[in-house]
């Protein structure tokens, strides 16, 4: 007899949109499974919660998970966001989306919302490449990769995101892997603990698009890159942690108190709230 | 009543910017995301010191993208939001006024419109952006703009545009002029229990069969709020009912772009409003909007004085287009003119409406309006 099991985090994912959309091998599942152990560990009130993502295949993430959710136009989940978390603080407002959207056509708002210290948590796949248009080279592909916009070579230099999110101002700033399942689980329950603002990349591997063209075809062989690569490398200089074929340096780099925006701004209303209604009564 | 006697009940000299502000207010507006720009920066300085007075927020974005994407933003968490902008940040603004649109985000965005093309000239008035108010976002769909004359219409329209907003959870523009916008002129503010305020149309059931984008039989879904229980999705994606993406199903887009269309268009009789100025016996039409209709109600009556049978016809609703009220006034009427603050583009709604009564354009552009003797010209080469 083939007895019917529950997923053991069916309560955080929504059945009606499996299957998800992702490739065999991708990352995605797993920073999507790592944050539900997340959410389960810390027994989160679900009904507080607000996933906003853009657009690339993590940016589908939103409608995986039950809770509230928003998928908006490419680049701007961070923007609506903080839309969301001004008018309702209560909200725990996690954006999960991807490296090409949030740091090329969402670039802008990424070192606003930072620089704010807004209380958004941000958690973003890093698959070196924008995978769901066919993978054409991005604003973290390393160099000389061949991409489909990168024929020859890719000759920008890609951005060290955890150093980009320390010198905009993010209170919590990590780097794991796909590899560092429980690491990243942890990282991800400190970064729901913090108020400001937070993040967290998460090298992903895409290796139906991105590993074809640079010699690694499977999960597995770009798993293997990261196993071999990967230092950890907790507090050290975020500038000095550019992603290398030799070295990936992953850990937490930045953890700091610092009074969010949203909370700056609600008491300064809280006063002159009151102060007007003194005034008038 | 504390709040209500912070609404400033009475009469003001305001200019239209502030008068808008002050609206916001009164409509219940509670988040207001901008960026800076001329003509339209007085909405935004006003609301950075009012809307904390009323407990309100005003945040400042890096640009006008983030600016709509926070409003839409705010406004799923429940808040009234708005932001204001003049044309370059209105073009930046209309991918996310497309998200609002298909994700039935009820928020409003004032346009004080200068003259374009491009940076073109930020403190002169202009009627550019008219067309790009319906046509802007890529995609079918309706959409609701309303367009003041005067700084009293400013306030109130401001105000109607939020309820408009609200009633059909559709984005709603106020398409202002730099004139309006700039011009100081009497406001008369009502107490709050005589200002008509209307809100979202919550759910009736339970999170369990509430689906975000089932409408009633007025077209317009009732609206969860993120953190209230109902845990939906909501999606710039063509989607079903329950809000889930469906990329390649043919009845989905079809149902969800037409009742996005349908939903404005079929309740056109209820949203669109015009003023009709001695136009029973007229033999000439004037078809006028914002601060040219001022100019064109001086005309009309400089040619009645004249001899002329003259009226006019102000247009409040620009979108949906007062086709019907277009219509009636062709079949009593030889001809009409149309003055704009452009080359010619709603005119050519008129021409659509007015079918076989000829229409003459007058086109103005750069510092002034045009002049009540340069309509009255008009009126006179038509009549």
């Amino acid at each position: 007899m083939v007895q019917e099991m529950a997923h053991p985090f069916s309560k955080y994912l929504r059945a009606e949109m499996m299957p998800h959309i992702w490739c065999t091998g991708c990352g995605n599942g797993v920073v999507l499974n790592c944050f539900a152990h997340a959410l389960d560990e810390l027994q989160f009130d679900l009904d507080k919660l607000v996933v906003v993502s853009g657009i690339g295949c993590i940016g589908r993430t939103a409608g995986y998970i039950n809770a509230d959710s928003f998928h908006t136009t490419h680049g701007r989940a961070l923007a609506f966001g903080t839309g969301v978390k001004l008018a309702n603080p209560e909200l725990e407002v996690m954006v999960i989306s991807g490296d090409g959207d949030l740091f090329a056509i969402g670039g802008n708002h990424f070192i606003h919302a930072a620089r704010r210290n807004i209380g958004i948590k941000v958690l973003c796949a890093n698959n070196l490449n924008y995978g769901m248009t066919g993978g054409q080279q991005g604003p973290t592909t390393p160099l000389e990769s061949i991409t489909t916009t990168s024929p020859y070579g890719n000759i920008e230099h890609p951005f060290n995101l955890v150093h980009l999110a320390a010198a905009s101002g993010a209170t919590y700033v990590a780097r794991w892997t796909t590899l560092h399942v429980r690491r990243l689980t942890q990282s991800i329950k400190r970064m729901l603990q913090k108020k400001g603002f937070c993040f967290i990349e998460v090298l992903s591997p895409c290796p139906e698009i991105y590993g074809r063209y640079n010699k690694m075809r499977s999960g597995l062989e770009m798993m293997g890159w990261f196993r071999k690569a990967s230092v950890i490398d907790s507090f050290s200089d975020p500038s000095k942690a550019e992603i290398t074929p030799e070295r990936i340096a992953v850990g937490e780099f930045v953890d700091v108190e610092k009074l969010s925006y949203e909370r700056m701004l609600h008491e300064k209303i809280s006063k002159i709230n009151e102060e007007a209604m003194e005034k008038v009564s | 009543m504390l709040k209500a006697k912070n609404i400033l009940t009475g009469a003001h000299f305001l200019n239209g910017d502030v008068a808008c502000a002050e609206a916001a207010l009164v409509a219940g507006c509670r988040f207001f995301a901008g960026y800076p720009i001329t003509p339209a920066t007085e909405i935004a300085e006003t609301l950075s010191m009012r809307m904390p007075e009323l407990g309100g927020i005003y945040v400042q974005m890096e640009d006008e993208i983030a600016s709509i994407a926070a409003v839409i933003g705010a406004s799923y968490s429940g808040l009234k939001a708005m932001t204001a902008t003049s044309g370059p940040g209105f073009s930046l603004m209309q991918e996310n006024i497309g998200l609002a649109v298909m994700t039935e985000a009820p928020c409003v965005i004032v346009d004080v419109m200068r003259a374009g093309p491009s940076t073109g000239q930020p403190t002169i008035p202009g009627q550019q952006d008219v067309m790009q108010a319906k046509w802007g976002s890529h995609g079918d769909y309706g959409i609701i703009a309303l367009t003041p004359s005067s700084v009293q219409e400013m306030f109130d329209l401001t105000v109607e545009a939020f309820n408009l907003s609200e009633t059909y959870r559709v984005p709603t523009l106020l398409m202002a002029d730099e004139i309006v916008g700039h011009m100081w002129e009497k406001v008369v503010i009502p107490p709050m229990d005589k200002v008509r305020i209307v809100n979202r149309k919550k759910p009736s059931v339970s999170p369990e069969e509430y689906k975000p984008f089932l409408p009633d039989d007025d077209l317009v879904p009732p609206m969860a709020c993120f953190g209230e229980g109902y845990h939906f999705h909501a999606t710039g994606l063509t989607h079903n009912e329950s809000g889930y993406p469906r990329t390649s199903s043919a009845e989905d887009q079809t149902r969800l772009v037409n009742r996005l269309c349908d939903k404005i268009q079929k309740n056109a009789d209820k949203i669109v409003r015009v003023e009709e100025v001695m136009l029973d016996d007229a033999d000439v039409a004037v078809v006028a909007y914002g601060i040219v209709a001022r100019a064109a109600l001086s005309a009309i009556k400089k040619a009645r004085e004249k001899g002329i049978k003259a009226g006019l016809l102000r247009l409040i609703t620009l979108w949906p287009f007062p086709e019907e009220h277009v219509a009636k006034v062709a079949q009593h009427v030889r001809a009409i003119a149309v003055p704009e603050m452009n080359c010619g583009q709603l005119v050519r709604e008129v021409e659509r409406a007015a079918k076989e009564t000829p229409v003459t354009f007058l086109s103005k552009l750069g510092e002034e309006p045009h002049t009540p003797t340069e309509i009255l010209d008009a009126i006179r080469r038509a009549a």
